[in-house]
């Protein structure tokens, strides 16, 4: 794709914060979540679930379930498509186990009833006949030997012979001779790590509504990231065409990466067709957070060399992630984001994708790359405490810039790292003295960032307003990018344009708002859209004023003729050339459709403030700034809202949240109470700096921004704590329990 | 399901005492309500005590103080004169929860439910609170620390109800204090709590009482952490002696909340602080 100059001043609208267009529905209780839409008959579903880790089906009895009168409908794995292959197949069996119940909480039934309690009921009558397997949750005991095998043959060709058969995806990446590097080296810090399983913790539960004929016709209205994602995999798992099946988004309650995943919608679409009846299903916290992806817990090795002055000599990684019970965990990710940060000659990094008996893990905000800027911006921190070297020096000594070969691979274009650092360096936060038994973490966090395939429609009204239909679930503030970025282009002011999220049946196939994909690729194409449109207006101004079609040109929201030579006409506002489309043309609508690949990479840079009560053990964040490059900030305060929901998430998971799995294989935490996610008092205020390094892939430069705040924040954390507390944390969440028992580890030698 | 809206005690009682299957009573319903949404009971018998004459009051006379099965923890909190008496008691209740359920748990509910993490109770021991049973027999009157007898089950028989919580008059020079610990900052459950009452004379302590929750199967009335302070002036000597007596009485599991070693230790520690806070009250009291 050829990519335009990139506008980077003279803006009216971008970069200002108007209200949202969707918050009067948000506040008022007006606005549709999954739960709250209603059909005339409809039924109320519930799953029934293995209570066991790991299990072979071996009957299923769902004939006391059939007798209750309020039951219209069960089904089980037989009611969905036989046949499928490869990720299909996985999406299938998570979806509705088959012969094996593969964690705690897999679906393995599901009824549909007249009310939700006869449903739950139901559910309860259905007889499930398990013969218990062994099982294991724990990566680094799933690849040893002897440990239970989830599933034969689910490993890939990169996988190296003689591992485990849990093993099923193998990474490699680097370049130089680290040997050679460690040997150049003053000091060389070598340490293992490991983080627990984390939930996104939205507020929503998945939910939704769905109807599906014998004719193959299908509805669903459900609470997603990606409704077109819906739409392919649901067409796949019931058998239908993909056209046939219209995907409808509700409003989305957080999904952070976990809702771009599948679950439920086939389970309510088969109950629909044997009942003849809508089809409503709602998950309980419970469910979510049994049956849902979380991320994927860690085991990893990471070894990096210094000299006396601080520069990184080698970095090698070796990183075990523990994705469920099927492949896709992101190792790669880790491996590949882990030294991202850094310009190194010597840097090797090796990924594995091991599956146990717990829930697939879903994509959680930059999936993968928390975990290894954990571990390598602990030991660089380590490496800076030994050598008596100041943070933020020694990491922009080694920052990757422009030209940089990456850890992973290819150079880097125009990247903003020093930037932040430099940023980082001169708040008044890097400055302030520490008060008594505090510690600061400094940490770099990198994130590829994603186009992906996009969509959008801009029609224009006939009273000068503009109605733009994007296929990107608005999971942070997007409408109110979009209707801005629109508004700078057309020339009209921001709230004569709606937004609105269209279905699956309105606009061609939208990947799902993940990657932080959705203000850069949505809004590419709603520039390009607009634009598209602008030339139409033109033309019409062309044609109204007999010129040729070149010699007009749009400014300030107005066709004008391009200099005296093109003729003396007055300028034509949009609306006047709108009034009477249909007569001089017909409908003006601007589209774009396409596959942008210029989304450009993101760093941060955070600073912590920790504060540990030795004798408890508790940490409390007193201070936290998170600097970051977002390209362009379309609306800075969402895009500051990215930034702190980054550290915000990150505090938790660096702190307290983690699944806890018994001896038997079941969650023991599966409620809000024992997943500990912070509560708003657990948090001071996150101040933001944004940085803007224009992304030349972008027509504005803007940068996706949502992920890569939750890089560094383990990572800052754990340095913050490991500085108060005065020994280095390696195991997250850095619970009480485990600082005092680190405490005393440290006392007794 | 059956749902009684008994108009007293005596009735609640009687209904009570004729309930075959699973009983549960509903004040504040914040454990009941809960439960019965997650599917974790589902009662035969759900007596509603909420509509019984004077169960929302706190009266106080020579004699204590008295508050109603129905009283919230906010009501505890802005009563005009409770809180200044026994702090120690307001506060735990006052940590139960979000401010919505404030407005509807209660006392007896948080000792009926007897989690050992409840976080009233060792606060209610510490003080000496006692409750009033109303039976088919009549009434009687059992100490606090004598009423969960396991998680999840108390002394109290079928056919009895709590019908009121009895609380002494705090002495003159007398002060209260109950401290949890929970990894967050609130909306969470105590891993460790502890409550110290105590009297002074000067700066010379004559009198303790200190409990311990969430470190063994019910709340602890901890006599040998009473008897590491009596008689101190809270130096750094009785404090070690007392940290080491809560500790020493710990009983603990490890679970998802928290390690044997980690109550045991923080026991420990908020016995020590708790005593502080309650002793500089006691000193400050007139």
């Amino acid at each position: 794709m050829t990519q335009d100059s990139v506008k980077t001043s003279g803006f009216k609208v971008v970069g200002t914060r108007p209200d949202r267009p969707d918050g009067v529905d948000k506040v008022t209780g007006r606005a549709k979540f999954g739960a709250d839409m209603y059909a005339p008959g409809m039924l109320h579903a519930a799953v029934v679930r293995s209570p066991h880790a790991h299990a072979k089906i071996v009957r299923i009895d769902t004939s006391k379930a059939e007798a209750m009168a309020e039951v219209k409908a069960v089904a089980t794995r037989a009611d969905f498509v036989d046949g499928l292959k490869g990720e299909d197949w996985n999406i299938l069996e998570n979806v509705m186990a088959g012969e094996k119940a593969l964690y705690d909480g897999h679906a393995v039934a599901a009824v549909a009833a007249t009310s939700a309690l006869a449903a739950r009921d139901a559910a309860k009558l259905v007889e499930v006949t398990y013969e218990i397997l062994p099982h294991v949750t724990d990566v680094d005991k799933a690849m040893e030997e002897g440990a239970p095998v989830i599933r034969e043959a689910a490993a890939n060709h990169s996988v190296p012979d003689g591992m485990h058969a849990n093993v099923v995806r193998f990474h490699e990446s680097g370049h130089g001779d680290v040997e050679k590097g460690f040997a150049a080296a003053d000091l060389v810090v070598e340490e293992t790590f490991q983080t627990e399983a984390t939930h996104q913790g939205y507020i929503e539960p998945h939910a939704c509504l769905a109807q599906l004929g014998n004719d193959g016709r299908g509805e669903v209205f459900c609470c997603t990231q990606g409704h077109f994602n819906v739409q392919k995999i649901c067409a796949k798992l019931v058998g239908t065409d993909a056209s046939q099946m219209r995907v409808t988004a509700s409003e989305i309650g957080g999904g952070f990466g976990g809702k771009t995943a599948v679950f439920i919608e086939p389970v309510a679409l088969v109950l629909s067709r044997k009942s003849n009846r809508p089809v409503k299903l709602v998950m309980s916290r419970a469910e979510v957070f049994r049956a849902t992806g979380p991320t994927s817990s860690t085991s990893m090795d990471v070894k990096i060399g210094m000299t006396k002055d601080g520069k990184i000599t080698a970095g090698q990684g070796t990183f075990r992630l523990q994705g469920g019970a099927f492949p896709g965990a992101p190792a790669d990710f880790t491996a590949m984001c882990a030294f991202a940060p850094y310009a190194l000659e010597n840097v090797h990094q090796r990924g594995y994708d091991v599956m146990t008996n717990r829930p697939k893990q879903a994509a959680y905000r930059a999936p993968g790359s928390p975990m290894g800027a954990f571990a390598v911006e602990s030991v660089i921190d380590e490496l800076c405490n030994q050598l008596g070297l100041d943070p933020i020096e020694t990491r922009l000594k080694n920052a990757s810039k422009e030209g940089t070969k990456a850890s992973f691979g290819p150079p880097f274009a125009r990247i903003g790292l020093v930037e932040t650092l430099e940023a980082a360096k001169d708040h008044a936060h890097y400055a302030a003295p520490l008060g008594e038994g505090e510690g600061r973490g400094i940490s770099c966090g990198f994130w590829f960032n994603h186009g992906g395939e996009t969509a959008v429609s801009l029609a224009l009204s006939e009273d000068g307003t503009a109605a733009l239909s994007v296929g990107t679930p608005d999971i942070g503030g997007s409408r109110a990018s979009m209707c801005q970025m629109a508004a700078e282009e057309l020339g009209i002011s921001y709230d004569k344009i709606r937004t609105t999220i269209a279905d699956t049946a309105t606009l061609g196939y939208n990947e799902v708002s993940h990657g932080s994909r959705v203000t850069y690729a949505s809004g590419l194409a709603t520039i390009k859209a607009a634009r598209d449109a602008v030339e139409k207006l033109c033309g019409r101004a062309a044609d109204r004023w007999g010129i040729d079609r070149d010699a007009v040109y749009w400014e300030d929201g107005c066709a004008k003729p391009s200099g005296s030579n093109a003729g003396d006409f007055d300028p034509l506002p949009l609306a006047e050339l709108t009034k009477n489309m249909g007569a001089t043309g017909g409908p003006i609508v601007g589209h774009f459709e396409a596959t942008p690949e210029g989304a450009g990479v993101s760093f941060a840079t955070h600073i912590v403030d920790a504060k540990v009560d030795k004798e408890t053990g508790q940490t409390s964040v007193v201070r936290y700034t998170v600097v970051q490059d977002a390209g362009k900030a379309i609306h800075p305060t969402y895009v500051e809202g990215q930034y702190q929901g980054g550290a915000a998430q990150g505090i938790g998971w660096a702190l307290n949240e983690e699944y806890i799995y018994g001896d038997d294989g079941r969650l023991q935490n599966s409620n809000f109470l024992d997943y500990r996610i912070p509560v708003a008092s657990d948090l001071p205020m996150i101040d933001t700096v944004i940085v803007e390094v224009p992304n030349p892939g972008h027509p504005y430069g803007v940068r996706g921004v949502g992920e890569t705040s939750i890089c560094p924040p383990l990572a800052a954390i754990a340095n913050a704590v490991s500085g108060a507390a005065g020994v280095r944390l390696t195991q997250l969440p850095m619970s009480p329990p485990r600082i005092l028992e680190a405490l005393d580890q440290q006392a007794n030698g | 399901m059956k749902y009684h809206n008994p108009a007293s005690f005596e009735d609640a009682s009687a209904i009570a005492a004729q309930a075959g299957g699973t009983t549960r009573f509903l004040a504040g319903g914040t454990d009941v309500l809960v439960q019965l949404r997650a599917d974790i009971v589902t009662p035969n018998d759900l007596i509603d005590l909420k509509n019984i004459d004077g169960v929302k009051d706190i009266l106080c006379d020579k004699e204590g103080w008295t508050v109603g099965v129905a009283v919230s923890g906010a009501e505890m909190s802005e009563h005009p004169s409770l809180q200044s008496e026994w702090p120690g008691v307001v506060e735990a209740m006052d940590l139960i929860g979000s401010t919505q359920i404030q407005g509807r748990a209660t006392l007896v509910g948080n000792l009926c439910n007897a989690s050992p993490a409840a976080d009233s109770v060792p606060a209610m021991i510490a003080a000496g609170a006692s409750v009033t049973l109303t039976g088919a027999s009549g009434s009687r009157t059992v100490a606090v620390e004598d009423i969960p007898t396991s998680p999840g089950r108390t002394s109290i028989a079928q056919d009895e109800i709590v019908s009121q919580v009895n609380i002494p008059r705090q002495v003159p020079n007398g002060g209260d204090a109950y401290l949890r610990f929970i990894p967050r900052t609130e909306m969470d459950i105590a891993v460790v709590g502890c409550a110290v009452n105590l009297q002074v004379d000067g700066d010379t302590i004559t009198q303790a009482r200190v409990s311990l929750g969430a470190v063994a199967p019910t709340a602890l009335l901890v006599d040998a952490a009473a008897q590491a302070i009596i008689g101190s002036k809270l130096d750094d000597a009785a404090l070690d002696k007392l940290a080491a007596a809560a500790s020493a009485a710990c009983n603990p599991i490890d679970d998802k909340r928290g390690t044997i070693k980690f109550r045991t230790h923080v026991a420990g520690v908020l016995a020590r602080r708790a005593a502080k806070i309650a002793y500089d009250r006691a000193r400050a009291a007139k």
